[in-house]
C-alpha cells in the first residue's frame, strides 16, 4: 500500500457523503426535472460495468483467502449458485448460500486428497 | 412520527407497522445475504467491525461499499475511490426522483423526508414503486420509512453477522463466507440483467475487469467502469433505440 493511502475513516466519511448527495440530491429535483436522460444512461452502463468488473477479477484473479481456492473451484461454484438461483424460482438467498457450501465442499475434498496421496 | 390517533390521521403508525412486517421476510433475507457477504469481505480487507458496520449506515449501497473496500485495500488514492463510489451510487438519483412525488405528502416535513431518503435502496425503491400506489396519499411515506428502515436495521445487524462470522469460523469455512460477496453479485447481476443495457454493460465490464487488473490495480475498478461502461453505452444506444430505454 502506498503512502497516499487515505484514512480508513475519513474515506468512509467522504463515501458517505458522497452517497447521501445523491439521495438528497434527487428529493430536491423530484417534480422539476426529467429523471431519464441519456446521460443517466450512460452513468448506470458505467455503475454496472464496474461493479461486474470488480467481481470477475475477484472470481477469475482473487487475492487473500479466495487465492486459496482453484479457479476451477470457483467458476464451479458460481454456475451451480445460479442454477439453484434460478431452481429455486429465482431465490437469491438459496443460490447464494449454494454457492458458499460448493465452494467449501470442493476445497475440502481436494485437500482432504491432497493429504491422502 | 404521530402514532395516528386522531380522526384525521387514518392509521399512520399502522402502515409504518405494514412497511415493516412487510419488508421482514425474502426482501430482508436477500439483503442480510448481500450483508453478511460485506460483513465478512470487510474482515478480510482488514476493517475493524465499526468501520464495516459504518459503511452500512452511511453508504447503505452494496456496490459501493464493495467498490470501497476493494479500492483502498489495493492502495487507490482517495478521491478517486470517492468518485468510483459516486459513480455507482449514482443511481440513487433518478430513484429518489422517481418515488418521492409517489410518496411524499405535506403531512410530513421536510426534514423527515431527507432523513427518509437516506433507506432509499434498490429493495425498497421497487417495492415501495409497486406497492404504494394502491395506498391513500398520507400513508405512503411511513409504509415507504417503515420498509426502508427495516431493510437498512437489517442489514446493518447481518454486517455484524458476517464479519463475527467469519473471524470465529476456521479459515475452510471463512473462504466461504468471504465468497458470498462476489458469488452474490454474481448470481443478481445475471439473473437480473433483462434489458439491453444492462447485458451490454455487465459483459464488457466483465471482459474490463480482470484486463485493468493488468494494466494497473489500483486504477482497475474506476478504468474498467469508465471504459467498459462507455462501450457498453455505445453498442446499446442504437438498439435501445429500436426497443425502448432500458435502465433496470
Amino acid at each position: 500500500m502506498g503512502a497516499a493511502s487515505p484514512d480508513p475513516w475519513l474515506l468512509v466519511l467522504a463515501c458517505v457523503a458522497a452517497t447521501y448527495a445523491w439521495r438528497g440530491l434527487g428529493v430536491l429535483l423530484s417534480g422539476r426535472i426529467r429523471a431519464e436522460s441519456e446521460l443517466f444512461n450512460w452513468v448506470a452502463c458505467v455503475a454496472y460495468a464496474m461493479i461486474a468488473g470488480l467481481i470477475a477479477r475477484v472470481i477469475v484473479m482473487p487475492t487473500g483467502l479466495l487465492a486459496e481456492t482453484l479457479l476451477a473451484e470457483r467458476a464451479a461454484a458460481c454456475a451451480l449458485a445460479l442454477l439453484a438461483f434460478y431452481a429455486s424460482r429465482r431465490n437469491l438467498f438459496v443460490g447464494v448460500i449454494t454457492g458458499m457450501l460448493i465452494l467449501i465442499a470442493l476445497r475440502e475434498t481436494r485437500t482432504a486428497f491432497a493429504s491422502l496421496v | 412520527m404521530s402514532t395516528g390517533h386522531s380522526a384525521r390521521a387514518p392509521r399512520l403508525s399502522g402502515a409504518f407497522r405494514d412497511g415493516i412486517r412487510d419488508a421482514i421476510g425474502v426482501p430482508a433475507a436477500v439483503l442480510a445475504a448481500g450483508m453478511i457477504g460485506f460483513g465478512a469481505f470487510a474482515l478480510e480487507h482488514g476493517f475493524s467491525v465499526w468501520l464495516a458496520l459504518a459503511c452500512t449506515l452511511g453508504i447503505w449501497a452494496l456496490p459501493g461499499q464493495i467498490v470501497l473496500l476493494e479500492m483502498h485495500a489495493s492502495g487507490a488514492p482517495g478521491p478517486f475511490t470517492v468518485l468510483a463510489v459516486m459513480l455507482t451510487s449514482a443511481r440513487f438519483l433518478p430513484m429518489a426522483m422517481t418515488l418521492m412525488p409517489v410518496v411524499r405528502h405535506p403531512r410530513y416535513s421536510r426534514l423527515a423526508v431527507y432523513a427518509g431518503a437516506q433507506v432509499i435502496a434498490m429493495t425498497g425503491w421497487a417495492w415501495a414503486m409497486r406497492a404504494c400506489r394502491e395506498m391513500p396519499e398520507e400513508e405512503r411515506f411511513p409504509y415507504f420509512a417503515g420498509f426502508g428502515g427495516a431493510c437498512w436495521a437489517a442489514g446493518i445487524a447481518a454486517t455484524a453477522l458476517g464479519y463475527y462470522l467469519a473471524e470465529g469460523f476456521p479459515q475452510t469455512v471463512r473462504l466461504g463466507f468471504v465468497f458470498l460477496a462476489p458469488v452474490y453479485f454474481f448470481v443478481i447481476l445475471i439473473g437480473d440483467a433483462r434489458t439491453a443495457l444492462a447485458i451490454a454493460a455487465l459483459a464488457c465490464g466483465a471482459v474490463a475487469g480482470p484486463i485493468m487488473h493488468f494494466v494497473s490495480p489500483q486504477w482497475s475498478v474506476l478504468l474498467a467502469g469508465l471504459v467498459g461502461g462507455t462501450i457498453a453505452y455505445l453498442i446499446q444506444k442504437p438498439y435501445a433505440a429500436r426497443h425502448g430505454r432500458g435502465v433496470s
